[in-house]
């Protein structure tokens, strides 16, 4: 395989020339997975920090409270941003672990179907409902 | 299907201390993976009104989903320090072995602190709250 080289002899890539042209890479999608994993881990650490950490301080049995609190400035946001983040991130990580342990003809397609079916319910369901209970408090 | 080359597996790996470091973020990861159901859920619940939410409320405050919620916790410690662990490694930082055992044993470490201390302020400090 051919190293593309840039001046003095450096490799500047491993990726070869045609390669890159057609834009191929592991499984046509080249680092994409692996670089949004990342990205939405570093998303999800200080915004899930954040929401244990205002759990830790709120009267978690009282209704009116909690829905006060989740509707509150800026938290719908932070909210919505943890939880798009948090279910992307958990999708790419379940994702892996099926594809690395489940060899099945058609356990594995089903299950990679059936995760990203519930990941993408699970964040729409809960996005809703911090709308709703923002859009509660603010009328 | 026809059986394809794959790469070499756990099997053919002499036992390392650190691989249960690295099998460990995968089967924390997949709990909370499960844990989402119940963010989202409580949300749910939230929204949907207060007689909603105090049934939510008493389900979770069972002995059955403290512990859970306890082992959710617990899983979310360890992922986050060892998740740290990973990108460092990304980014170029801790390969040597001694390094890597050194930062598996600080990850322990910092995740049972953290998980010491919030489950401390979630469950004890307060009481009888979920």
């Amino acid at each position: 395989m051919a190293a593309v080289c840039g001046t003095r002899g450096r490799i500047v890539s491993l990726r070869t020339p045609l390669g890159r042209f057609l834009g191929l890479g592991s499984a046509h999608e080249g680092a994409g997975h692996w670089t949004v994993q990342r990205m939405t881990a570093v998303a999800v650490m200080p915004l899930a920090i954040w929401l244990i950490v205002s759990l830790t301080a709120l009267p978690l049995a009282d209704h009116a409270a909690i829905e006060l609190w989740i509707g509150r400035g800026f938290n719908p946001v932070l909210l919505a941003a943890l939880l798009l983040a948090v279910s992307w991130h958990s999708h790419l990580g379940l994702q892996v672990v099926i594809e690395d342990y489940v060899h099945g003809r058609y356990a594995k397609p089903l299950l990679l179907l059936v995760a990203g079916f519930a990941h993408a319910l699970l964040a729409m369901a809960g996005v809703l409902a911090i709308v709703r209970i923002a859009v509660r408090s603010i009328g | 299907m026809r059986s394809r080359p794959i790469s070499p597996h756990v099997s053919v790996y002499r036992f390392q201390y650190t691989m249960i470091g690295s099998f460990t973020h995968r089967v924390t990861g997949v709990a909370m993976s499960i844990g989402l159901l119940v963010l989202v859920g409580w949300l749910v619940a939230a929204a949907s009104g207060a007689e909603a939410y105090a049934a939510a409320v008493a389900l979770l405050s069972s002995v059955f989903f403290r512990i859970l919620l306890a082992g959710w916790l617990l899983a979310f410690c360890y992922h986050l320090f060892n998740g740290v662990r990973h990108l460092a490694w990304d980014l170029g930082f801790g390969y040597e072995k001694p390094e890597a055992r050194r930062s598996f044993r600080v990850t322990v470490v910092a995740a049972l602190v953290l998980f010491a201390v919030l489950a401390w302020l979630l469950f004890a400090a307060r009481g009888a709250a979920s």
